[in-house]
């Protein structure tokens, strides 16, 4: 599978808009994560030809990153944040509530490759905590509670 | 010039230093582990800490620039400590972080006695750890057949990748995670593609890159060093040879500055065991089609009646790639008292001596290649032809100031440059001015016309060089203070063979006319191993290995290789160098200028010299410049005016392609090597993943 052509394009941009192909890696992941979900080994080494950077230099970045994907994700991901706020508010029990809704732990996928679950720490909606990150727009919601998780998961399940 | 004050000492430096190049000038030892002075700076050990008054926080010498110092309140210079209490106890704060995940291994560790952590632990490092958790545990990665990792004990301080893009050319490395996932890895672990790899071994500074061949046979103390020179090119690379009683155990790198900065070859490294294998270790006569064991007197018997009633001019002699500037000038000196003329080497048909040395020499020098602005490759694979030198070019090509363009082979280099063409057409159309690469070469102030085997292994290579001579004269190559015409050659021995005047005498043969059907009775073959020998002359071999050379001869007389014995090399610059003998010859192999004096008494022309110290009173009577060891003797440019206005002979149509197929086979020692076996293997693509 490789990238579609309007992806290629936005990389040739990036590069262009960006001063330089090296500038531009990141960009390049991040459009690369927007359009596949994830960074496969295949479109990362398309992504560093296109740029004409090497492999090894683009992953090296990619893998800095914990929010560049190197590895499937599900359709959602969900971003539930551990800090400090939302775990005052009562975090543990909006993630235990949604894990056991969705039969998965952090860092793991639903078999249905609908959600993929990760904790991370602190995503500014303290104001909102407990909150979260949804979704390929990284939609903030909150606040979260144990009792209804449609904001997190849709009403669906 | 910016003022510092280092250790209460006032210094003066250059503006562009960084404070760890300035505390050095001012006398002072900055440990150091990522940075490495050829490497571009990464600043993430910590490790060179030192105070800057007026700074909060201890910096990173390596990673700060002199001009950045502020001077005192009252406009005194910026003061530096490098000893205080402060930079002491940051710098063991450091080696704790530093020592938190590396393993206590040192005592199964290839590195232990060498190793840069170990050294500075003992300096800076506590004695009792404070960390009780678990060490973190990292997967071992396969990195080639020369390299192996033992990746618990890296530090990340990243030498190696920048080793691998910046001097390698070859941007396989990389650092992937974050924090305490941090990992070295090559992408998608396969091998590495570069002939310079064995160097990450000497740049990482600590164990976790080894030496695959080397694992665990020796410990740096308990070895003999020597200095002495590679001769596996022509570049002459300084090396030292470390031995263990009788035997090599490895060979490493010296540094020299106008040469190898501090690189060598993967071959130059790891032909270590080819060495050992395959020797010749006793004399052989050939009986009724076989070859036999024999003594000494038994071969030089053999010798010497089939030579009785041969005439002067039915004898010929070939020196091989590997032959030192002794043992070619006692050869030349035997043939002229048999009455011959025929001498030649392997490689070196293509020049005249006559004509003056400039004419057969790298003019600009290696180190030169950093002053120059155009480079045209002219048949040559540099990578494979002097893979030092190639990085050498490599260096200048990314500053930026150096164009390049080949004609000949399309060959992956470690640089960008203009593909003008394969064939003497283009080269033609370059000396017209028809292609636009030769307006860069007239515009260029210090342009190179390198000139490498893909011209001078071909028959018609006399006629090519002159017209390369003309091309770097038309284009103002020479002129006063700098001389473009730079020839590159294959074997060490080359340029000493020229310059001792090896090369066929009045009426004598050539090297192709020498292997010739019924040119020759007897035939006396230096180490000649890449020629094929004549199937109908008695060939008398003297050499290492039971190469190409051994199974065609009639008489092998064991010699010694270039560990084994003393012995003066001019490399392609015209730098005479001497190599030193680290080991002796197996059995009863002995070194080819003794043999060859011992067979001119048996053959009743006896060499009036007893020792190698008279062989080089008289070497150097004749030739007076190989007296200046490590220097080059000034070459006058005329004689390349000479070359260019000989021309001579027809030029065949055939692409000028670099004769050297297989980079890690090119002589009989690496051909005898097992390591240079499954390098060349892997190279070619037939082991694709790890074998472990």
């Amino acid at each position: 599978m490789t990238l579609s052509p309007q992806t290629t394009q936005a990389i040739r941009n990036a590069a262009d808009s960006h001063g330089g192909a090296k500038a531009a890696m990141l960009e390049a992941l991040k459009l690369v994560q927007a359009a596949e979900g994830y960074v496969s080994d295949a479109h990362l080494a398309e992504a560093a030809a296109k740029l004409g950077v090497s492999t090894a230099e683009i992953d090296s970045l990619a893998t800095f990153y914990s929010h560049i994907f190197r590895s499937p994700v599900g359709e959602t991901v969900i971003l539930l944040c551990d800090g400090l706020s939302c775990y005052l508010c009562g975090g543990d029990a909006v993630r235990d509530a949604v894990m056991q809704k969705l039969g998965i732990g952090f860092g793991e996928t639903t078999p249905d490759g609908k959600f993929t679950l990760i904790n991370v720490c602190c995503i500014g909606g303290c104001d909102v905590a407990p909150a979260a990150l949804v979704g390929p727009d990284r939609k903030l919601v909150g606040p979260l509670s144990a009792d209804d998780l449609t904001q997190l998961i849709g009403g669906g399940r | 010039m910016i003022k510092l004050i280092v250790d209460g000492k006032e210094i003066e430096v250059p503006p562009e230093y960084t404070l760890m190049q300035a505390c050095e000038a001012a006398g002072a030892e900055i440990p150091r582990f990522c940075y490495h002075e050829r490497l571009s700076i990464a600043g993430n050990c910590r490790m060179c800490l030192v105070e800057v008054k007026g700074t909060p926080k201890p910096v990173a010498s390596c990673a700060w620039g002199v001009r950045d110092c502020r001077p005192g309140p009252k406009g005194e210079p910026p003061e530096i400590s490098t000893r205080s209490p402060m930079v002491k106890k940051a710098r063991e704060g450091v080696m704790e972080f530093l020592l938190i995940n590396h393993p206590l291994d040192c005592p199964i560790c290839d590195q232990g006695g060498e190793c840069d952590l170990q050294d500075q632990a003992m300096g800076y490092g506590a004695d009792t750890s404070r960390f009780a958790e678990n060490k973190r545990a990292v997967e071992d990665k396969y990195l080639g057949v020369l390299v192996k990792t033992s990746m618990n004990r890296c530090i990340q301080c990243t030498r190696c990748v920048r080793f691998a893009s910046e001097i390698c050319g070859v941007p396989e490395m990389g650092l992937t995670g974050r924090g305490e996932d941090v990992e070295i890895t090559t992408y998608l672990e396969s091998a590495l593609t570069s002939e310079l790899q064995g160097n990450l071994v000497d740049i990482c500074p600590v164990g976790a890159l080894t030496s695959k061949p080397y694992a665990f046979a020796a410990r740096p103390w308990e070895l003999g060093k020597t200095q002495s020179i590679d001769v596996m090119d022509a570049v002459g690379s300084a090396i030292r040879v470390d031995t263990r009683g009788r035997e090599v155990m490895r060979i490493l790198p010296r540094v020299n500055e106008a040469v190898n900065e501090e690189w060598i070859s993967d071959k130059t490294r790891h032909i270590v065991d080819g060495l050992r294998t395959q020797r010749l270790d006793r004399p052989y006569v050939r009986e009724n089609g076989k070859l036999r064991a024999a003594t000494w007197s038994e071969a030089f018997a053999a010798i010497a009646a089939k030579l009785k009633d041969v005439k002067g001019e039915r004898i010929g002699a070939i020196a091989g790639d590997l032959a030192a500037v002794e043992d070619m000038f006692a050869l030349q000196d035997l043939m002229t008292r048999l009455g011959s003329a025929n001498l030649a080497t392997e490689t070196t048909h293509a020049f005249d001596p006559s004509l003056g040395r400039a004419s057969y020499i790298f003019n600009p020098t290696i180190a030169g290649i950093e002053q120059a602005d155009a480079l045209l490759i002219i048949g040559c694979n540099p990578r494979k032809e002097a893979a030092v030198l190639n990085a050498r070019i490599r260096k200048r090509w990314r500053t930026g100031q150096m164009k390049i363009a080949v004609i000949g082979d399309h060959a992956e280099l470690t640089y960008k440059y203009d593909y003008l063409g394969a064939g003497v057409d283009t080269l033609s159309e370059l000396a017209a001015g028809k292609q636009s690469f030769a307006d860069v070469l007239k515009g260029a102030k210090n342009p190179i016309v390198l000139v490498g085997a893909g011209v001078t292994a071909r028959s018609d290579g006399a006629a090519l060089l002159a017209m390369a001579a003309k091309l770097a004269t038309d284009i103002g190559a020479i002129k006063d203070g700098w001389n473009g015409f730079a020839v590159l050659h294959s074997a060490a021995s080359s340029v000493g063979a020229l310059d001792i005047g090896f090369v066929p005498g009045e009426g004598g043969l050539t090297a192709a006319q020498m292997v010739g059907e019924g040119a020759l009775d007897v035939m006396f073959s230096l180490g000649a191993d890449e020629i094929k020998l004549p199937a109908d002359a008695f060939v008398v071999y003297i050499g290492t290995h039971g190469d190409r050379g051994a199974h065609r001869a009639d008489v092998i007389l064991p010699g010694a290789a270039y560990t084994e014995k003393s012995g003066i090399y001019v490399n392609t610059e015209g730098r005479v160098q001497i190599a030193g003998r680290a080991a002796f010859p197996p059995g009863e192999a002995r070194e080819d200028w003794a043999i060859i004096r011992a067979l001119s008494d048996a053959l009743g022309a006896t060499l009036p010299y007893d020792s190698l110290v008279a062989l080089r009173k008289a070497l150097t009577e004749k030739v007076p410049h190989l007296l200046r060891i490590d220097q080059i003797e000034p070459a006058d440019p005329a004689a390349l005016a000479a070359l260019a206005r000989r021309g001579g002979g027809a030029i065949g149509k055939a692409p000028l392609l670099s004769p050297i197929g297989d980079f890690y086979l090119t002589n009989p020692i690496a051909r005898a090597s097992a390591v240079m076996a499954e390098c060349s293997r892997v190279a070619s693509g037939q082991i694709l993943t790890a074998a472990e």
